[in-house]
């Protein structure tokens, strides 16, 4: 478009500016220039030594990050967690959705029930959690002691099972999203399907491989999406659960390592530049996400 | 799907239901019981879920003897203020990206997308930074700030989402009757859109209410605390007090628990339109 058309469409929306304005402003000052901020900070040396006079000193914080060998080990350990996690949640969340999509007397109430976890604030969870993996009276021993004869579990001074009681406490919280989701797109498949493929002679196990799964992809994938980029960037339970990636920092994923690197250590370059890696890796994943909402927006 | 149950198998189903959903539960549950324990019990190795002795002293001591509802307060004074900045501001911009094609729009509607990708820390270290140098640490005009960041790009998507269902032609027949655009806005597209505004408000409301890794960092006098921080305070290294952790959670989650079932509807909805499909 040239300058002119575009001045005239300005002039002409000026209404939606008007509407606008405010959001963008507050958008700028609180999203947008930190955003800046936080480029031109990871190029810096700002540290708690460094605060009132730092300078800028290139890639180093980079090439510190990709140096230390910390970085993959962490960097793997979050992929597990995602990983581990969201195939948690999408297939306990499916196996219920399926389960409660059937004519059952009381449905309404295991459902309600069921979306329980999502309704607790993260941080209770967290907390509570924690509580109950307590060594001698938290209720997973005492569950393992009564019931199955088994000994106590330390569950949070080592470093494979606090990660394993952080990673349950974020499969609890985490599933009845993906149930409420595959609920809805489940009720959205034309019983019509259903009928013929019986008249087909299909067995039920075909009937949910052919015709099941396949409608509920379209609903599914931009809800593991979104799952994905929230679980790994959940900070509250990895950093609640293990209490800032007790024991001797070998729980940490990705973001709490981060905030630790920034907010503890007060490596406020380095956390930054680290931040900023980690942001591409999400972008790189999630732009595949953009492109989706983007092309359904065409269709309006 | 089938009209014929197996009864075996509608047994199974129901067994299988039923584990689940006392063991999904169960915390809740667990949280609730040792709120009501008597002090000398909190630690106990009773698996029972009503205490035999049980006893309210927990509650009462929260409430009595414990700052618990001076971080009530600080906490409902801070999300209120984020609500209503967050309702205000997103309901107008969702309308704006929604019905209008304006230079510039595609590029601030991929910032808010973005947004979602950033990782917590990308936000909170600049903005503790600059919070810093303005001498907005402890205060809770900073820990505003920093919510409205976080809580917007998502409240202003969700909205835009919304509008989008809302068909134009009935701002257009307003319009010929001789309705001032703004007027069209406010008098019928903004109330047929208050499902959108009620997720919003809770949105934007819970962003704030059940919030501790960003006012750990902002807030650092007690007395400003908010209810995540108080309540964590309870459960620290050396004592936890449980009995007070777990009446303080029973009295700030069973609210919030209750209010998302009522919602939950409009809620889901609203994450399926205006999240998910754009």
């Amino acid at each position: 478009m040239n300058f002119a058309t575009g001045f005239q469409r300005i002039r002409r929306e000026k209404f939606a500016y008007y509407l606008i304005a405010p959001a963008l402003l507050v958008m700028f000052c609180v999203v947008f220039y930190p955003f800046v901020y936080n480029i031109l900070l990871s190029f810096s040396n700002m540290s708690m030594t460094h605060f009132r006079h730092w300078k800028l000193i290139g890639l180093r914080q980079y090439i510190k990050v990709f140096s230390e060998g910390i970085f993959y080990s962490v960097f793997f350990k979050t992929a597990l967690w995602t990983v581990v996690n969201v195939f948690f949640h999408v297939v306990i969340g499916v196996s219920l959705a399926l389960i409660l999509n059937r004519p059952l007397a009381g449905r309404f109430i295991f459902r309600t029930l069921l979306i329980l976890p999502w309704a607790v604030p993260q941080y209770i969870t967290a907390l509570t959690w924690r509580g109950m993996f307590h060594h001698e009276y938290g209720a997973i021993n005492l569950f393992l002691a009564k019931f199955l004869h088994l000994p106590a579990v330390n569950w949070l001074s080592n470093p494979n099972t606090a990660f394993m009681a952080c990673i349950l406490t974020n499969v609890w919280l985490g599933f009845p999203f993906m149930m409420v989701i595959a609920l809805g797109g489940l009720q959205s498949i034309p019983q019509e399907l259903y009928e013929a493929a019986e008249v087909d002679g299909a067995s039920p196990f075909q009937r949910l491989r052919r015709i099941t799964l396949p409608m509920l992809k379209p609903v599914m994938i931009p809800a593991i999406t979104l799952g994905v980029i929230w679980t790994f960037n959940n900070l509250n339970v990895v950093w609640l659960v293990s209490n800032g990636g007790e024991p001797s920092d070998k729980t940490h994923i990705l973001v709490s390592y981060v905030y630790k690197a920034a907010f503890n250590l007060y490596r406020y370059g380095y956390a930054a530049a680290l931040s900023m890696v980690i942001f591409f890796i999400l972008l790189l994943f999630g732009i595949n996400f953009i492109k989706r909402t983007k092309a359904t927006e065409g269709i309006y | 799907m089938q009209k014929k149950q197996n009864p075996l198998k509608l047994g199974l189903i129901y067994l299988f239901l039923t584990i689940f959903t006392l063991a999904t539960i169960y915390p809740i549950l667990r949280v609730i019981s040792i709120s009501l324990r008597p002090g000398d019990r909190l630690l106990s190795t009773s698996l029972a879920l009503i205490p035999p002795d049980w006893t309210l002293n927990s509650y009462r001591q929260l409430l009595f003897d414990s700052p618990f509802l001076r971080w009530l307060l600080n906490s409902s004074l801070i999300a209120l203020v984020v609500t209503i900045t967050g309702v205000a501001l997103a309901s107008t911009a969702g309308y704006s990206f929604s019905r209008f094609r304006f230079p510039g729009r595609s590029f601030w509607l991929g910032t808010v997308l973005t947004t979602q990708m950033f990782p917590a820390t990308m936000l909170l270290l600049p903005l503790y930074v600059m919070l810093a140098k303005l001498r907005l640490i402890n205060t809770y005009l900073g820990l505003i700030v920093a919510y409205s960041a976080t809580a917007l790009p998502f409240c202003i998507w969700q909205m835009k989402g919304y509008y989008d269902t809302i068909p134009p032609s009935l701002e257009e027949a307003a319009r010929i009757d001789g309705c001032s655009r703004f007027r069209s806005f406010y008098r019928i597209v903004l109330p047929l859109a208050s499902p959108a505004l009620v997720i919003t408000a809770l949105f934007s409301f819970m962003s704030a209410w059940a919030e501790y890794m960003v006012a750990a960092q902002i807030l650092q006098s007690p007395n400003l605390f908010t209810l995540p921080l108080g309540l964590k305070q309870f459960q620290s290294n050396m004592t936890t007090q449980w009995g007070l952790y777990a009446a303080g959670s029973v009295v700030v989650g069973i609210p919030i628990i209750i209010l998302f079932l009522i919602l939950s509807r409009w809620l889901i909805s609203g994450l399926t339109l205006g999240g998910v499909k754009g």
